[in-house]
This record gives C-alpha cells, structure tokens and sequence, in this order.
C-alpha cells in the first residue's frame, strides 16, 4: 500500500530536507510563547467544548461536553427490579477495574490479607495499560532524585497538582520499579546491571523504564499471572454499573452486569478500589482516540453520582503523535520515545515548526496549528490531515538498525500496510490520549466517600492540569499499591445495615425537577461503532479544515 | 470525514452476506455488518490478543489465523467469531522456584508432546517463532525463551492450533518471570536509591519544595531543562 502518490511529493521533500536539520534543531519555547500557543490552538481551551454540570455535588465543575451528557444520564439500572438483600457475593474488598492499578490493588490487598474480588469489564488485562509502549518513571539513575521527579512533574502538570499526592509518587516510584522487578518484570538493562532509561519530554533526568516498546504488554502479563497464581477471584466481562452506598453515604459495594446475560449482580463489599481507566471512548471534540475498547468514563460517572468529588475534568490530553495514516490505524499511539530517540516533527514542506521534545500539549498545540491555521499539513486520501514524524532521522542519529532494535512492535503494525517506518516518516495528527482530572483523592487514594477508593487514569490531582509522559504508569502501580493495601487495613468490619441506591433515585428525581432528558442512560460501558460508526470520524479535524 | 469514493466489496459473517467498504479492518467490517462486539475486542491496536481470529479467503483451502483489529479484510472473505478457548495455566511463586534445578517439563509435562510440526509459529499473528521457544523451554535455554517470545500478545491462537495440546504462551511467560525475577541481576543504582529514600535523604528538599511558590519552582524546571543533556 505505502503512500499514495499525493502524499510522495511531501515524503521526498522530508528526504530533502534531513541532513540539513540534523544539527539544526528548532528553538524550544519560552513560557510567553508556550503560553500563548496553547491559549490559542490547544483544544483545552476552546470554548464551547465544556459545559458546567448542572446537577449532583458537582455542580459547576467544568467537563467535557461528552462527560456531562453522561453524568446529567438517568442509570442504566432498573431500580425497581433489583434487591439488595440478596448480595450474590461478599467480599472485603471489591475492585473495579482489570488493567494496571486495578490488578494492582486486587494483589496489594490480597498480600495484607483481604479477601478480594476483582470485576473488570472485558478480559482480564484488557485496558490502557496493555497498551503503553513507551516507559515508566522513576528516579533511578545516581543523577537523579525524587525532588527533581517532584518539580519536573509540578511544572508538567502547571503547578497544579496537589503536592502531597506527587510527593507519595515520586518516593515511592523507585520502590515500585523493585516490586515489578521482582515479580518477573523483564525490564531493560545496560551491561552493568542498572537500568535502561530514557527521558521523554519535560523530564529533566532520564528516568523512563521501558520493556522495548513493549511495557504496558509486559507489565501487564506478569501482574495478571499473578492474580491467577494468588486465586483471587477475578469477574470477567461484568462491569460495575452503579456504586452501592449504606444509610450514611458510604460505599457498601456495587451493582455488576453481566455482558453475556444481561443479569445484574450485587456485591457487597467493606471497601471499593475504582480503577476504571479514562475516558478517551467518548472521543472529546470529536478527537480519534489511542485508548482501548472500554474507556468510557464509566468510573467518573458512578462515582459522581454517589457524591464523589471531582478535579480538573475539564483537562485532556491529546498526545500529540496519533497515527494520521494508514487509516485503519488511524488515533493510534506513536511513542514519545521515537521523539526522544531523534525524531523530528516536519510540515509537508519538511521544515521543522517546533522541537520535537516540547511538552505533549505544546506539541499536540503547535500541529494542530500547523495542519489548520497555516495550511501546512499533508492531506490524505481519506480527507484527514496531519505532520511528519521523521523517523529515519533515528537510524540517522543512533546508527543503523537502532530503529528495529528498539521499535520493533511499531515497525511490524507499519509494515503491515507497506510503510517502512525506519526509511519512511510517518503522518501524525494529535489524539485523545489521557484523562488528566478524575475523582480527587489523598495520598491514600482515599476519595471524600468512606471506603471508596480510586486509583490510576479515575483518579484526579496528581498530575494536575497536563502529566508528562511514564508518569501514568507509576501512578498506576503507586496508588494502586496504596489504596489496595489502605483498603484492606481499613475496610468495614461491620457489615453495613442496608444496602442503598438511593443516591441514583435521587439523582433521576433532580434531572427530572430540572428538566435534563438526554434520552440515554449511562454509564455507556462500551461506545456503539455499529454501522456508519464503524467508519472513523474525526470532526475537529472537519471543523478546523472548513473554517480556512 | 470526506470519504468519497467508497468501494463496497461483499463479506461473508457466519455465511451471511453483508457489503462493506474495502480496506477495512475484520473488526470494523464486523462493526460495519452492525454486528456490537463484546468479547473479541480489548485495545484495537494490536497488542492485547483479545480479537483472536479465523477466516477464510476466496478460493483458498486454508484456514487462516489473525488479530481482527489488524487484518484487512478482502472480497469475499468468510469471517467468524472466536469463541473463548480456556487453557491450563501451572499455579507457582516465581520468587520460590529454584532456576538451577528447574525442569520446566514437570511444570508443563505437555511440552514433551512436541512434534516440531510448526503449526504454532504459522498461526502467530506477531510472526513469533513459537516452535523455536518451545524447543528452547524444552532445552532449559531460559533466555532464548525470552528473546523470542517477548512480543506475545497472549492471543491463544497457537495453543488453539497446536495438535500437541501445548499452551505456549502460559510456558513463555512462567520462563520469562523467571528469567526476570532469577536471572537480571540487581541493578546497584536503585538498590542505593531506596536505601536514600528509607533513610529519609529526600524528605527535607521535598518538604521544602512542597512550600516553594510557582514562580520559584518554573525557575529551578527551566535549570534543569537546560542542563539536562541527550535524552537518551
Ligand atoms: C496507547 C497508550 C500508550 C500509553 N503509554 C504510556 C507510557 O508509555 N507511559 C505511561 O506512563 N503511561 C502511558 N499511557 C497511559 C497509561 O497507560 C494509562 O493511563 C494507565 O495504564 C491507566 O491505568 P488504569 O489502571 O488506571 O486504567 P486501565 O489500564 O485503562 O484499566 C481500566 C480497567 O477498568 C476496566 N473498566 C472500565 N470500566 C469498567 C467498569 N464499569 N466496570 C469494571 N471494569 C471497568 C477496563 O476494562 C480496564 O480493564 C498510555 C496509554 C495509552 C492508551
Ligand atoms: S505466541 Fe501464541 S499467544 Fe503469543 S502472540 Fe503468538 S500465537 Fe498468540
Ligand atoms: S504446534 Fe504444538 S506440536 Fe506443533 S510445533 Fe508448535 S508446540 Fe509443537
Ligand atoms: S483488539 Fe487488542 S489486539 Fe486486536
């Protein structure tokens, strides 16, 4: 297949242009600078996008449109058939959520002697931790600390994050690096035993653990082994649809469907970890997506509606290399690594416009800006547009074979389609890539719901308003550890006395005495592609195109 | 999305015909055919294994085995859904197996069943020597074992296909854990790293930059910016 003849004018003139970057790189911003790029071209900040929820404690709070049509839903759950006396399973801690943080909460809580149940929505593993290709972070090398892992990740996140919860992070970080260690995590390694780091954008150490491009899948597999080794019960394809709190407002369990039957199953449970991941299935502004199958805010939504607490929802991240082309990989992830590695972003004339290590949301800004205002983008066949990520320049840099050494995963998905990623660049276009905010919570991953829990992508504060890359997955795995063992020192020992929805009947009757009718219910579970659907539909690119 | 000029071209799902775009994944021709997926489906993108998958082409006698969410689909093509197909996994505790007597056969006594006919590297979607692997566990060669499985996605399709009844990615990741927990060596760098943390070398710095104004903070991240060298 390889490039369409439209799109080789602009690869040769990327060819052109290589040697000639190569010890020419573009100036990185100054603060001015990124400021105004962002105010002006990061989907963040465009207006209209957000709406202010109308409803439930979270009044006010700024959230994309997408999320507030969900939260402002009525339930999916017919209150009036179900019992609650009748709990179909009893466990000391329930956790919801089968990728990284759940899992990893589920065995911290088993190891402290809970029982614990785990339900997650799809397979086991299945979620966006699988997914991460490029590393997790931590202050390994002699040269680096926990306090420069601290500030790197304070001004990440703006400054807004809240200091206690990435203080935990960053200290505990290198501890987690050990555990996964441990457990048989076959992380990269230098001849002399220490670790293979690297340092993706706006860290200032190199600091990013990888297993090839491979870590999520890595990390992924051993933990769920694990699970199975311990014989923790693990629910498949049952996803929690609504929390269960007792008289007082605290959280008593939650109320499961089964995919396959369409049953509903209660569990009764002293504690809950959410860890349902993010939010990128709703696709915010209309933005293709690097997440999985089953990121759709389903955490957010049953939390909200049982009083939880909400930060910084409004924040998403577009990373800023999704693939533009092939089309049937269109939103997919192209690790920060490859930047990192040496490869410069270029428009279709082949100059550069931005350094290739800015920030994600910098980055994500400067091409959106590129392919719209300044009509410097590459178009494709298919009407989506996009930027060089220029690839060659890593055997260029590093020596070659340094690409297929180290990308060997993405080498095999281009390849598929006739594009030889280590002589080729390839089209980029930012995607939904994370949910920065989520329900706030303590350095327990405690939320302001006793005995409810959030840990991983759900929770909101500890990167703020924007988090740098590899610092997802230590937060996965640190609140995780926390919550899960938290939990399991500090469940209810006393079975609550009644069983309760009467946080969801009373969330139906406020939508009702405002008049909100969305004519859906939520949470949404997995996205509809059905039909029509099923063709990839990108309207911010749409939109911007049409108003040149 | 301004697609155009659409080909149609005709698919068969369980024997029914539905008319899809070209170019297609499986799993969005299904998607397409308005069929929802529920199971078969995790990350599309190619590294869970959740959208195991058989077809068949037109006029071929063969069946083959992919990722759905990352075959094109071509005219005529007969599509299915994979059941889920369970699998005995061994119980262990990495951390209490003893590598230097290690005789991977006890764990997974079906190894010896092997008879090399290489179905198992033919139906790997991520083109992964699982024949080599196999021979290689069955050798006690741990870190071949590691080499060239490390890209497994857990697919299950070479153990759907094995005549030997061998689950080689279950024996894959037991030697894999324990080449990472047995066989790395500890790395000394983080072993001084949490000795400093649990002695409490960075409390004070961090309990002060916790109280340090934005202002502060944006100047010490810019420093550190432009001292911090190549990147990788
Ligand atoms: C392509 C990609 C690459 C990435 N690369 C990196 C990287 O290199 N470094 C980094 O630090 N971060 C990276 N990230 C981000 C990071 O992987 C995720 O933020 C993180 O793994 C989230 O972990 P989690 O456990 O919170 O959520 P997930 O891993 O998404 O797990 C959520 C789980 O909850 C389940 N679930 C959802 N709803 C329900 C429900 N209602 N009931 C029950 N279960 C439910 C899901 O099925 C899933 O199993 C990447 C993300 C993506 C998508
Ligand atoms: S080795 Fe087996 S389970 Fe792993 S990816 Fe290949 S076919 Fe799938
Ligand atoms: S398919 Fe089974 S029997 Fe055949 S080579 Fe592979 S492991 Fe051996
Ligand atoms: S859906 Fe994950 S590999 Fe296809």
């Amino acid at each position: 297949m390889s490039y369409p003849s439209g799109m080789r004018t602009s690869v040769e003139k990327v060819e052109q242009t290589r040697k000639a970057r190569l010890n020419n790189e573009f100036p990185r911003l100054s603060v001015d600078d990124k400021a105004a790029l962002l105010r002006n071209h990061h989907p963040d900040f465009r207006e209209g996008d957000k709406l202010n929820l109308r409803c439930g404690v979270n009044k006010g709070e700024r959230v994309p449109k997408v999320l507030a049509e969900l939260i402002e839903s009525p339930s999916r759950l017919n209150l009036a058939s179900l019992d609650l006396t009748k709990p179909d399973y009893k466990t000391d801690v329930l956790v919801i959520g089968g990728g990284g943080g759940g899992v990893t909460a589920a065995l911290t809580a088993h190891e402290h002697g809970a029982k614990v149940i785990l339900a997650t929505k799809l397979r086991l593993g299945d979620s966006n931790t699988i997914m991460a290709e490029g590393g997790i972070a931590a202050a390994t090398l002699a040269e680096d600390s926990p306090a420069i892992h601290y500030i790197d990740t304070m001004a990440g996140g703006r400054f807004k994050n809240i200091p206690d919860v990435v203080e935990a992070l960053v200290n505990d970080a290198p501890f987690i690096v050990d555990w996964l260690t441990k457990l048989g995590v076959v992380f990269d390694r230098k001849a002399d035993a220490n670790y293979f780091t690297h340092m993706p954008a706006g860290h200032s150490r190199k600091r990013s653990h990888s297993i090839k491009d491979l870590t999520g899948l890595e990390i992924m597999r051993v933990l769920c082994d694990e699970v199975r080794n311990k014989g923790i019960e693990v629910l498949e394809f049952s996803p929690a649809v609504e929390l269960i709190l007792d008289a007082d407002g605290r959280c008593a369990g939650a109320v499961l469907e089964d995919l396959d039957t369409g049953r509903n199953i209660i569990v009764e449970a002293g504690a809950v970890v959410m860890a349902t991941g993010g939010i990128g299935r709703l696709h915010p502004n209309g933005f293709p997506t690097s997440n999985h199958y089953g990121a759709t805010a389903d955490g957010i939504v049953m939390a909200s509606r049982a009083n939880a607490k909400l930060l910084y929802m409004e924040y998403i991240q577009y990373h800023p290399t999704g693939v533009a082309w092939p089309e049937q990989m269109l939103g997919l992830l192209l690790s920060e690594a490859l930047r990192a590695q040496g490869a410069y972003v270029v428009n279709c004339d082949g100059e550069q416009f931005v350094n290739r290590l800015e920030t994600r949301d910098a980055l994500a800004a400067a091409i959106l800006r590129e392919c719209g205002p300044r009509g410097k983008g590459v178009e494709t066949p298919t009407g989506m547009v996009g930027a060089w990520l220029d690839t060659p320049m890593i055997d260029l840099i590093g020596g070659e074979g340094t690409f297929l050494r180290r990308f060997a995963g993405i080498d095999h998905r281009f390849k598929k389609y006739g594009i030889n990623p280590a002589k080729e660049p390839l089209l980029v276009y930012p995607t939904q890539h994370y949910q920065n905010g989520g329900v706030a919570i303590n350095v327990h991953g405690e939320t302001n719901i006793p005995y409810l829990y959030m840990a991983g992508e759900v929770a909101g504060g500890v990167h703020g308003h924007n988090r740098l890359g590899a610092n997802s997955l230590v937060d996965i795995f640190v609140f995780g550890r926390r919550s899960g063992r938290h939990s399991a020192e500090n469940y209810r020992k006393k079975p609550a006395e009644k069983l309760s929805l009467d946080h969801v009947s009373a969330h139906q009757e406020e939508l009702k005495s405002l008049g909100i009718s969305s004519g859906i219910t939520s949470p949404m579970i997995l996205p509809d592609y059905r039909f029509e659907k099923a063709l990839t539909s990108t309207q911010y690119v749409n939109e911007i195109v049409e108003a040149e | 999305m301004k697609n155009k000029n659409v080909t149609m071209i005709p698919i068969y799902v369980m024997g029914k015909k539905f008319e899809v775009p070209e170019d297609l994944t499986i799993l969005k021709a299904l998607e397409f055919s308005g069929f929802k997926i529920t199971r078969g489906c995790g990350c599309r993108g190619g590294v869970c294994g959740a959208c195991a998958t058989v077809y068949r082409k037109k006029g071929d006698y063969r069946i083959m085995t992919g990722l759905a969410c990352q075959t094109v689909i071509e005219p005529e093509i007969s599509l299915v859904q994979l059941p889920f197909i369970s699998a005995r996994k061994a119980q262990y505790a990495v951390r209490d197996i003893d590598t230097e007597s290690l005789d991977l056969v006890k764990t997974y006594p079906e190894l010896m069943r092997c008879m090399g006919c290489n179905t198992c590297t033919k139906s790997c979607p991520v083109n992964i020597s699982v024949m080599d692997y196999i021979s290689a566990a069955i050798r006690g060669n741990l870190e071949e074992v590691v080499e060239l499985s490390i890209e497994c996605v857990m697919c299950g399709l070479c153990a759907a296909r094995c005549p030997a009844e061998i689950t080689p990615y279950n024996v894959a990741l037991f030697v894999r854990r324990l080449y990472g927990t047995h066989k790395l060596k500890k790395s000394p760098m983080l072993e001084q790293r949490l000795r400093d943390i649990e002695n409490g070398t960075y409390k004070a710095e961090i309990t002060q930059l916790k109280a340090t104004d934005v202002k502060k903070l944006q100047e010490t991240f810019n420093e550190l910016q432009a001292n911090k060298g190549a990147s990788v």
